[in-house]
């Protein structure tokens, strides 16, 4: 294709543009907002998914024991695990593991920490972790340590991954129907933005046909305008919820470091990219019903 | 070089404009199609174009069946033929220039190749000095010019022009017929529909006379009507 050529389609896709800009703009507002609900829904489930999958390793039974328990003590419990068939795994965590682990989930604010390294300082018991096969094998195993003497608690998360991951999906469900919707919207805003578009150039439709213009000639800055209309839409859903992404992610990193957020540029640009794309594909859908539709050629 | 076999033209409407027609239009003719508003003079042409398609018959165009062309080759054909409409069709927000050279774009003509047809187009019109004007600011019969240096610019075989005098004062219709006269003499084919009776009878060159959808004369060196 000629250079020639190529500028001729994106002057008239601008021209276009410029002749029906409010249209355009209310096209490019509504794709950005469908696309901005899109991402925001996805990068929700993404961390839901992730805040679970931290969380899972949480349900799992902690058997801590008092200070003075002695280590036959505690051999006597990891028998006792050793016994059960409904235990999966189980792992002895010493006070030392405990305090360096919890470190690790404080991030850069592990300096509250500084100075309960010291055995008799550190406040943090030994204990097991224990995970069964299933959730509900749970609760009835808890029990069953809670009574011992050398045990001074038994604790476990049942319930919290089960809300997560409905909240995880309500949210999925609830994005990808108004995602659906304003993405339907937004292709027909655009369709009928090239509509119009089509219209006021009939008259220079026709001239093109008769002076042997071949079809993709005369559709092609349609198509264009579509697809630029869907991607400035898209550029700007895709700005606000970068910027809006990171700087809540370095808020939250701040006020509530354990909360794992998922900071993977490489991801979420993967995420960005493909929200332009869905972009880029609404517009040229829409263009596409409209040139099809009332562009007999 | 163009023929055309037994056409009948029946619009979805039941109407039917052409019946039966057979004519065959020879290399560097020039031939003038007459008639009474209604006969089918414009769905004859747009059959040569194939704007329409015969319900019945074969239009030949160069040996090529146009009827029985692939939809993608049509824009191939068009290129073959320059079209002149009574009402200019130029391009309002284009230059002269640009509306000339449009139809060398639209046919994927390279900037060089542009540079030099549509200067020359221009010229044979005699409206070089007007190529940065618009449209808007021409009279009728500079509209008209422009839209033959276009209908040229692609060196076609066959010029077809509907009622291209329609909208012109008498002198300024001879003005254009004179230029037609030029271009047919360099060998180009040309199909004109006309109601202009004086320029006819003057021009003695062939007339066909259409009405009800039949060809009832056809005369070289004929007069407008009986
Ligand atoms: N697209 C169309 N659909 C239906 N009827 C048409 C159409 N075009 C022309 N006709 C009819 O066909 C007849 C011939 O029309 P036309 O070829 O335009 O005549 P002319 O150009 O000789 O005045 C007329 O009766 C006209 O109403
Ligand atoms: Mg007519």
């Amino acid at each position: 294709m000629r250079l020639r050529t190529i500028c001729y389609y994106f002057r008239e896709a601008l021209q276009s543009i410029l002749r029906n800009s409010w249209l355009s703009i209310t096209s490019i507002g509504v794709v950005a907002v469908s696309l901005f609900i899109l991402g925001c829904s996805l990068l929700v489930v993404l961390n839901a998914g992730n805040v679970a999958d931290n969380l899972e390793s949480s349900v799992e039974i902690s058997i801590f024991f008092k200070d003075q328990a002695t280590p036959a003590q505690i051999k006597e419990v990891e028998d006792k695990l050793t016994g059960l068939s409904e235990v999966a795994q189980y792992e002895f965590v010493t006070k030392q593991k405990a305090l360096e682990e919890m470190k690790k989930n404080f991030g850069e604010q592990k300096g509250i920490l500084d100075g309960l390294e010291e055995e008799e300082k550190n406040p943090l018991p030994d204990a097991f972790r224990v995970k069964t096969h299933m959730v509900e094998q749970v609760a009835p195993l808890a029990k069953q340590f809670e009574g011992l003497i050398q045990v001074d608690e038994v604790r476990y998360g049942q319930g919290v991954v089960e809300q997560l991951m409905a909240l995880s999906h309500w949210v999925r469900t609830a994005g990808l129907v108004t995602m659906v919707l304003l993405g339907v919207a937004a292709v027909f805003l655009i369709a009928t933005t090239i509509r119009l578009s089509v219209f006021s150039r009939r008259r220079e439709i026709e001239i093109m046909k008769f002076l042997g213009a071949t079809n993709w000639f005369v559709r092609f800055p349609f198509l264009l305008e579509g697809m630029f209309l869907g991607l400035a839409g898209s550029l700007l859903a895709v700005a606000a919820i970068y910027y809006g992404y990171f700087s809540i992610i370095s808020s939250i990193q701040v006020s509530l470091p354990f909360v794992p957020m998922v900071s993977n540029r490489n991801l979420i640009i993967l995420l960005m990219e493909g929200l332009l794309l869905a972009g880029l594909v609404i517009g040229a859908a829409g263009s596409m019903i409209s040139v099809r539709r009332f562009l007999k050629v | 070089m163009i023929q055309l076999y037994d056409i009948t033209k029946v619009y979805p409407n039941e109407i039917k404009a052409l019946d039966n027609v057979t004519i065959r239009f020879p290399k560097g003719s020039f031939n003038f199609l007459v008639g009474p508003s209604g006969a089918g003079k414009s769905t004859l042409i747009k059959l040569i174009y194939r704007e329409e398609f015969p319900t019945r018959g074969r239009v030949i165009f160069n040996g090529r069946n146009v009827t029985r062309m692939r939809r993608r080759e049509v824009p191939f054909l068009r290129r073959k033929i320059g079209m002149v409409f009574q009402d200019f069709r130029l391009l309002p927000q284009k230059t002269v220039y640009e509306n000339v050279a449009f139809a060398l774009e639209i046919a994927g003509a390279s900037s060089r190749v542009i540079k030099k047809a549509v200067p020359a187009a221009l010229e044979v019109v005699g409206l070089k000095q007007k190529a940065g004007v618009f449209p808007g600011h021409l009279s009728g019969g500079e509209q008209q010019r422009v839209s033959v240096s276009r209908a040229i610019v692609n060196n076609p075989d066959l010029i077809i022009a509907d009622e291209p005098t329609g909208n012109l004062d008498p002198e300024t219709a001879w003005e254009l017929m004179r230029l037609f006269l030029d271009i047919n003499q360099s060998g180009t084919t040309i199909l004109m529909v006309t109601h202009a009776r004086d320029i006819v009878n003057e021009m003695k060159q062939r007339v066909i006379e259409l009405a009800g959808g039949q060809v009832v004369r056809d005369e070289e060196k004929g007069t407008y009507s009986l």
